[in-house]
């Protein structure tokens, strides 16, 4: 199985709508995932059928019962967080700053503090046209987003495991879900644009994934919105070595085919299309290429 | 005041709405523009300027190896899995310690203590007469985005007029860019992707009960699904920046769309002007 992962740096750059087309093109059994847990989108183009659910653990939150606090403050003293607010005579977590380390159950001289678990999310299995989804939903605001990924990413290979190709849409930044994103991963496609911000993010995304073992391919979105700033990172994947293995015009049939709920290949002959099947190509050469060595 | 500008969904131009409103309001009054999006800080490029550094820290303990008896009550109590202790040595993973404090005070021989560790940098700039602009940057493979943000709004707490650039998403490094903000700009392009994203910010902004009001951003017209939304769950629409392709092209070149054109000004300042009656003033 060749572990794919379509990540960005930057938001909004079409992570998304080039891992629904690529789903669509490349050949061969596939497993999908959609790691940006906290804003998930792929299930939008695929039309997704859910088979399962599973609720998603995140770490454990303390609680205080207000019956026994006497109010001395040493688990607020404690808390590197400020998760542990005072309220009247007790004390109270707040369970969105909590990170579950347990100091304050250490601290608490009357034993008023426990863990309790708690769900901050799901983990669904859906079938689509094009293989097994797993996505998630993370509740608005709670942390843990990193375990999330890695939940997403461990059902997929513990339920798909025999597909060929196991395809991930990844979350924007360089932070805990990127990194979890990436952990054992056989290549990226850091998607692009050409503007400062899109350079930018693009070379420290790549700092990031180096210090991993992936092999690293980019595709500018949107080249002709800025030939020249396209031309500077052509320029700078030369530089550094790595592949550009594609670039996709600006194209408003990219934003009808998402109104639609479809991949941009399903929607009709447009440049964008075109432009996705040429860096299909690409990409196959480049992971068969990437398959031989190993 | 403090402003959060978020969005959810990623590259809905969280950023240039934060820059714009920042350059438009910094010609009239004091303002601090603080980059919370400390994974992919972008505010900089609008605004190059000389930097002061200062490094953002956690403490994370230094095993004595003379005085730990391997007793294992540090690698027991650590819920990050950061400490694992062997026959003859214990073994600490930086990356995953949340600097929680607990090994320290648990080792019943007092063998830990504690150093810092650099996960990231926070850098100051007077980047206009009346303009600051404060960025966190978390170091490259490091995950831990919140004691950054957490450390680059602390510059900015003694501000009057404070605006938060956040990362796209709802999880945590949000959560923390919008605490203690008094209004927030969400930030939206009008697509399914969009509005699905706009609904799970909302429920954050809700749950922290942070008043907010609604951007739309590169509108081609077909805006009725967002405006719909925002009409059901009682978000004002403040303004709607068309769809054009020079303005992407100002933006891209890292200008300013209300420098290079200075009539947009107007626009921001009606934003700001909502964003205060959302906050309840006056």
């Amino acid at each position: 199985m060749i572990r794919l992962a379509v990540i960005s740096g930057k938001g909004g750059t079409g992570k998304t709508m080039i891992s629904a087309a690529l789903a669509d093109l490349l050949p061969g059994t596939l497993v999908l995932a959609d790691c940006d847990v906290d804003a998930a989108n792929l299930a939008l183009l695929l039309n997704p059928e859910l088979i399962s659910t599973e609720p998603f653990m995140g770490m454990k939150s303390a609680f205080i019962d207000p019956a026994v606090c006497t109010g001395c403050g040493e688990c607020g003293m404690h808390c590197r967080f400020d998760a542990v607010h005072a309220e009247g005579d007790a004390y109270r977590v707040n369970p969105i700053r909590c990170e579950g380390c347990t100091v304050c159950v250490h601290v608490c001289p009357v034993k008023a503090i426990t863990m309790q678990p708690r769900q901050t999310g799901e983990v669904m299995y859906s079938q689509t046209e094009w293989g097994h989804l797993v996505h998630a939903c993370l509740v608005p605001g709670a942390g843990n987003s990193g375990l999330l990924v890695h939940a997403v990413k461990r059902m997929a290979l513990d339920r798909d495991r025999d597909c060929d190709l196991f395809l991930i849409d990844g979350p924007p930044g360089t932070g805990c879900p990127l990194i979890s994103t990436i952990s054992g991963i056989d290549a990226v496609l850091i998607i692009t644009e050409p503007s400062v911000s899109g350079l930018h993010d693009l070379k420290r995304v790549v700092a990031v994934c180096r210090q991993f073992r992936p092999r690293i391919l980019v595709a500018i979105n949107r080249f002709d919105l800025d030939e020249s700033l396209t031309d500077t990172i052509r320029q700078w994947c030369a530089e550094e070595n790595i592949p550009l293995v594609g670039k996709i015009p600006f194209d408003p049939a990219v934003i009808d085919s998402v109104r639609k709920g479809v991949p941009i290949t399903r929607a009709g002959d447009s440049p964008a299309a075109q432009a996705i099947q040429i860096l299909k190509t690409n990409l196959e050469q480049e992971l068969t290429y990437h398959n031989n060595q190993r | 005041m403090k402003i959060a500008v978020a969005s959810g969904k990623g590259g809905t131009g969280k950023t240039m709405v934060a820059a714009n409103l920042a350059f438009t309001l910094s010609r009239t009054c004091q303002v601090t523009l603080v980059d919370c999006d400390v994974e992919e800080p972008n505010l900089h490029l609008f605004f190059p300027s000389p930097v002061t550094v200062t490094d953002v820290n956690i403490a994370v303990p230094v095993i004595d190896e003379k005085t730990c008896d391997r007793c294992g009550m540090c690698g027991e109590f650590c819920q990050y899995g950061a400490l694992t202790v062997l026959r003859d040595r214990v073994l600490f993973f930086p990356e995953l310690c949340h600097s929680c404090g607990g090994c320290t005070l648990v080792c019943p021989k007092n063998a830990i203590h504690e150093v810092p560790k650099r996960i990231g940098a926070v850098t100051f700039a007077t980047v206009l007469p009346h303009l600051n602009l404060i960025t966190g940057y978390l170091d490259a493979g490091n995950p831990h985005a919140v004691p950054v943000i957490r450390a680059a709004k602390k510059m900015a707490e003694n501000d009057n007029l404070v605006i938060c650039d956040a990362s796209p998403g709802t999880s945590c490094p949000v959560v923390e860019t919008l605490e203690n903000c008094d209004a927030c700009i969400l930030v939206t392009e009008s697509t399914p992707f969009g509005r699905h994203d706009l609904a799970l910010a909302v429920d954050v902004t809700e749950r922290l009960g942070i008043p907010a009001g609604v951007v739309i951003n590169r509108s081609d017209g077909q805006d009725q699904e967002t405006l719909d939304f925002c009409a059901n769950h009682d978000l004002d629409v403040m303004i709607t920046i068309p769809f054009d392709r020079r303005i992407a092209a100002i933006q891209s070149k890292g200008d300013l769309l209300c420098r290079v054109r200075p009539e947009w000004q107007k626009t921001f300042c009606s934003l700001f002007d909502k964003c205060r009656t959302l906050a309840g003033g006056d």
